[in-house]
């Protein structure tokens, strides 16, 4: 029984193996590509088909290529770059004040029991506190010029990665600084040896949802009280009803929203590369 | 004072008077109860008893990492408290740190205690090669099987070179299979090394395989623990008369046929 088990999977095995490799990975790229991309596809070929073939208002939801091209037109007249840049300035301050303030006070906060208790409290109610109802707040205190939009990125911002880093700090395998203890490992050494690497894959996932958040905050930021930046000129767009460039300057958000993200996930998994890979 | 004396006195382990107890919903819970033991260098002891009679609690306080409530553990004539470098404990997981490589976990010990890498990372190498993983040097550990990560494990204590290595039921969580060829192998490095063993086990297959003596502990008040000789040549036999004849005697022990 096990001898005729054990032929016929040998038999398959170099049957398969038979075939010319090349085609064979081909197809298997193919077959991943459909299944990763195909929906994504088909979405957009549904948009510019709609819109073209008049099933919905090209008014209001223009077909791709006028889109692409309102999109090229504002990157090559320069409009949309300065959109661009005070938009990556705003988040990119937030986001780095954010990480600055957030990790270091997550780690310490993650490894001292009292004042993570005595803390706790009043995070929770700061993280519940939606940053947009307290937008105005800030206006007040910060007047309506950058501050208190860079402010308000921040603010929301803070939150997933400091509460990450605490999470991460406290889910430490208790095993394995048990183990560095046994070597003589000094409190430093469990620290920056143990504690620190261990972190590292729950502070990434702060990182990221916080780089979503930097985004999703700045929108709102610009929506209200600016004239410039990619929120902005959605608005902007909208009430001139220059419709193409409203959806393009959508595109650039979802797109810089999608590189933070990759440039995010490329450091985690170089930095982790003992762990399986994250997508 | 010691590292005058000849090496006959190092790894040698005295406890004198151990007792430890836990609380437990109100009442207390005791598990060593007035205990001595001495184990003389070089020998490898089992330490075998049903659960909650306290085998693990007596290899953690003697690893230093739990202190017990009355009574002294010295090593080589020391009184000692916490952790120390002639000591080394092997886990029943093998609690290796996956952001490093099996090198690098197996010279994590040395490096914490201050040896520089590049040193630490050469005599690792040394140990990595004794348990048969030269060829996984740069491998990470979720790359490894069972048997392999408790392997490192091995070598990551060997490689900070202790008197006393402490083993709590390091075989415990492998398939039969590998858990004999660790057996085997944990024989021989002994054999090489001729470092003190105190090991933690369940198996009383495995502590007469590889013990001089074996400390039967009870969870019984009234009934003291008993050290038994196991006077069997090495390497052992496990179908070998005597070796039948000594589990049976075990067996015994513990009221079991």
């Amino acid at each position: 029984m096990t001898y005729q088990h054990l032929d016929s999977t040998t038999v398959q095995v170099s049957g398969e193996s038979a075939e010319p490799g090349l085609t064979r990975r081909g197809a298997a790229f193919a077959r991943e590509a459909l299944s990763r991309y195909g929906l994504l596809a088909g979405f957009l070929i549904l948009w510019q088909v709609a819109s073209r073939s008049g099933w919905v208002s090209p008014s209001v939801l223009p077909p791709l290529d006028t889109i692409a091209s309102a999109l090229w037109n504002g990157i090559a007249s320069g409009a949309l770059v300065d959109d661009i840049a005070i938009s990556l300035q705003r988040s990119g301050i937030a986001f780095a004040a954010a990480v600055v303030l957030g990790i270091p006070l997550g780690l310490f906060m993650g490894q001292i029991a009292a004042v993570e208790r005595a803390l706790d409290p009043i995070l929770q109610l700061f993280r519940q506190t939606s940053a947009l109802a307290l937008y105005p707040v800030f206006i007040l205190l910060l007047g309506l010029g950058e501050t208190s939009k860079i402010f308000v990125i921040f603010w929301a911002t803070l939150f997933p990665v400091l509460l990450a880093t605490i999470g991460g700090v406290k889910e430490v395998d208790r095993k394995l600084i048990e183990m560095a203890r046994t070597y003589g490992a000094t409190p430093l050494a469990v620290f920056r040896r143990v504690i620190l690497p261990a972190s590292v894959p729950s502070i990434f996932v702060g990182l990221r949802l916080s780089a979503t958040t930097a985004l999703l905050l700045l929108i709102a930021a610009e929506m209200i009280g600016a004239n410039k930046g990619l929120g902005f000129q959605v608005m902007n767009a909208q009430y001139n009803f220059q419709i193409p460039l409203m959806f393009a300057s959508i595109f650039l958000l979802a797109g810089l929203g999608l590189v933070a993200n990759f440039i995010l996930v490329a450091l985690q998994n170089r930095l982790c590369r003992w762990a399986a890979p994250v997508r | 004072m010691t590292d005058l004396q000849p090496s006959i006195l190092r790894g040698e382990v005295k406890v004198r008077g151990l007792s430890k107890s836990y609380a437990l919903n109100r009442s207390s819970l005791s598990v060593l109860r007035n205990l001595d033991l001495d184990v003389n260098g070089g020998e490898i002891l089992a330490i075998v008893g049903p659960s909650g009679c306290g085998k693990t609690t007596l290899l953690r306080v003697l690893a230093g990492l739990e202190s017990p409530d009355r009574g002294e553990v010295l090593i080589d004539g020391h009184p000692v408290a916490g952790v120390g470098r002639e000591r080394a404990v092997i886990f029943q997981e093998p609690r290796l740190l996956p952001w490093l490589t099996v090198l690098e976990n197996v010279a994590f010990g040395l490096e914490v205690r201050g040896v520089p890498a590049a040193q630490a990372r050469e005599r690792a190498r040394h140990y990595i090669h004794l348990v048969g993983l030269t060829e996984f040097a740069e491998a990470w550990p979720r790359q490894l099987s069972g048997g392999m990560a408790q392997r490192v494990g091995i070598a990551r204590a060997l490689t900070v070179q202790p008197e006393i290595l402490l083993l709590d039921e390091p075989f415990g969580a492998l398939d039969a299979m590998t858990k004999l060829t660790m057996q085997e192998e944990l024989a021989r490095i002994w054999r090489e090394e001729g470092v003190t063993m105190i090991l933690v086990t369940h198996d009383l297959e495995e502590a007469i395989f590889l013990a001089d003596r074996v400390l039967v502990l009870s969870r019984d008040n009234s009934d003291p623990a008993r050290l038994i000789d196991v006077d069997l040549p090495r390497p052992r036999d496990r179908s070998e008369q005597g070796f039948v004849a000594m589990r049976r005697r075990l067996m015994a022990e513990f009221g079991l046929h």
